[in-house]
């Protein structure tokens, strides 16, 4: 005889209607709560470049002044490092761009021997840690006797750049539709001339975003740039070596001043992309 | 003919030149730390190539609380990353509706500010009359003399804080990845919202998870800022040891042992992953 226990049907569990209302609402309250966590810090920079310091370190609100914004660079030696920042990386997301994206573009459209390897090469840049990396590029510089300086500096910058560019402008490269690259070709465009005129408008912004990663990463760079730089001061090797003996509001000034224009060539870039993507859609 | 042989030389003219440049600046001092790291003596009486594996029992012995430090918090701020990450990412693609791409800006945010920067206003965040401290004090939550700088708690939020988005961008990739009529098919099949998440989202968004994980510990293993920063000297992590060696004690062969260890720790759990996920999860 069959059990009847096997043919009864299986129960249908009704969700309990606290539950998933606290299960809806935790996530929101969860991704408020970190959402403030990211922007707490920015907003200390921030209020901190209004206050009216006291003493060399200072974290308590003093009062509203504009001192610090007003002589942004009253503090020795500040300017230089940022002029020395901003070279080094021009110089190195440049160079970086235009190596990355040739190397994206030969990865995502041809096959040849290696491939994978360098995909595995290009995992271990961006994963190994920037301690290791720092003290093995200064053990080359000492070995092969190259004065450590802003050559250096480049050098060491274009390597870590590398790898994020080829990552962004890859993953561009593969939701584009190939069939225009072939509509080209076939209308005669030889590889250069279709690179030129087709692939490149396309992929433009993805090139301008990793471009403006490099140059981020590049300027915002402290511990590689710590072991490579001799006697050359960056903006980063500027903060730490001022933090140990004073902070001034200047530092918070420069660092909201780099925030605010980041975020606004950022969200350009992506503004821009949107309409374009509108516009294409019309079409 | 000559125009086809000249195009399957492209690719490699291609990369040529960022082969030639990781080679040289990648590879090649990577393989140059594995020879410091078998010299001995020191930059005063001359070093010399001596096989002298000795230095890493030497960094084992020496700096095994300091490695077991590092990976302790590194590991608990990668846990603090996922727990506040996933949420948020999930947040972002699920109920972000129209402002999903606007949503991920607050994410990158930490990006556009100077490391350093960010890791002072984090400093001046926990700071003993800081904002959190301050408040709280003022209003007699916690006792006068307490503090969170120097602790293993500060240096571990601040980890978890300074490496989030590294944390939050895979998982959100692969919950927007999702086909939304899956969610659909567990709800018409009576799954209840927790079971649908459980059944059909958690495993679906497994790999982001993994990658977000690697992504996160990885880079905190080795950082040395953020104890430098805000811990005390008993907070210290191996990238301390490693930064000071090489910078302060000039001690190389010790140092690269030490941070041999440290690339090989990790190159093995960088394996591990790739074996079970695959590498386009993390390189695109």
């Amino acid at each position: 005889m069959i059990a009847p226990a096997s043919i009864t049907a299986p129960r249908l569990k009704q969700p309990s209607r606290l539950g998933s209302f606290l299960g809806h609402h935790a996530v929101t309250a969860v991704a408020l709560l970190a959402l403030t966590y990211l922007m707490a810090p920015i907003v200390m920079m921030i209020v901190l470049s209004f206050n009216r310091t006291e003493g060399r370190f200072d974290y308590v609100w003093r009062g509203f002044s504009l001192a610090a914004w007003r002589h942004p660079f009253a503090v020795d030696g500040l300017i230089d490092a940022l002029k020395v920042s901003i070279a080094i990386a021009l110089v190195a997301s440049l160079l970086a761009t235009s190596i990355g994206t040739a190397m994206a573009y030969a990865m995502v459209r041809y096959r040849f021997i290696g491939r994978r390897a360098l995909d595995l090469v290009l995992l271990l840049t961006i994963s190994t840690p920037e301690v290791i990396m720092g003290s093995s590029l200064l053990n080359l510089f000492l070995d092969v006797k190259i004065p450590t300086g802003p050559l250096t500096l480049v050098l060491s910058h274009v390597m870590f750049d590398i790898a994020f560019v080829a990552i962004v402008v890859k993953s561009r490269l593969r939701t584009f539709d190939i069939t225009l690259e072939q509509a080209a070709m076939d209308l005669g465009a030889r590889g250069w001339r279709t690179f030129r005129r087709v692939t490149l408008p396309i992929i433009l912004p993805s090139v301008v975003t990793a471009g403006l990663l490099a140059f981020m990463l590049s300027l915002d760079d402290f511990i590689i740039t710590m072991f490579v730089s001799g006697q050359t001061v960056t903006f980063p090797l500027f903060v730490w070596g001022t933090a140990r003996i004073a902070m001034p509001p200047q530092i918070y000034v420069v660092g909201t001043s780099t925030f605010v224009l980041l975020t606004s060539l950022l969200l350009g870039n992506f503004l821009f992309d949107q309409r374009r993507v509108r516009l294409r859609e019309k079409v | 003919m000559r125009s086809y042989k000249f195009n399957r030389l492209i690719p490699y003219l291609l990369v040529l030149p960022g082969v030639t440049w990781l080679t040289i600046l990648f590879l090649v001092p990577l393989l140059g730390e594995v020879k410091t790291s078998l010299e001995e003596g020191s930059i005063l009486w001359g070093i010399s190539f001596t096989w002298h594996w000795q230095n890493y029992l030497e960094a084992l012995t020496n700096f095994d609380t300091v490695f077991l430090r590092s990976f302790v918090y590194a590991a608990l701020a990668t846990l603090l990353t996922i727990l506040i990450g996933y949420p948020l990412a999930y947040f972002i693609v699920f109920r972000g509706g129209k402002w999903k791409t606007l949503l991920l800006f607050p994410v990158i945010v930490p990006f556009l500010i100077t490391y350093l920067v960010r890791t002072i206003s984090i400093e001046a965040l926990f700071a003993d009359n800081g904002p959190i401290l301050g408040w709280l004090k003022a209003w007699h939550l916690l006792p006068q003399g307490s503090f969170i700088l120097g602790t293993p708690a500060a240096v571990v939020f601040a980890l978890a804080y300074n490496f989030l988005p590294f944390a939050v961008l895979p998982i959100y990739v692969s919950l927007d990845r999702i086909d939304t009529t899956l969610l659909r098919a567990a709800e018409d099949l009576f799954a209840a919202p927790l079971r649908v998440f459980r059944k059909v989202v958690l495993p679906l968004s497994l790999p982001g998870v993994f990658a977000g994980t690697l992504l996160t510990f990885i880079p905190a293993s080795g950082d040395f800022v953020n104890a430098m920063m805000l811990g005390a000297p008993q907070n210290q992590m191996i990238g301390n040891v490693i930064q000071d060696r090489y910078l302060v004690t000039l001690d190389y062969p010790l140092a690269s042992a030490t941070s041999l260890i440290l690339m090989i720790c990790l190159v093995i759990c960088v394996a591990v992953y790739s074996r079970i996920f695959g590498t386009e999860e993390l390189t695109g």
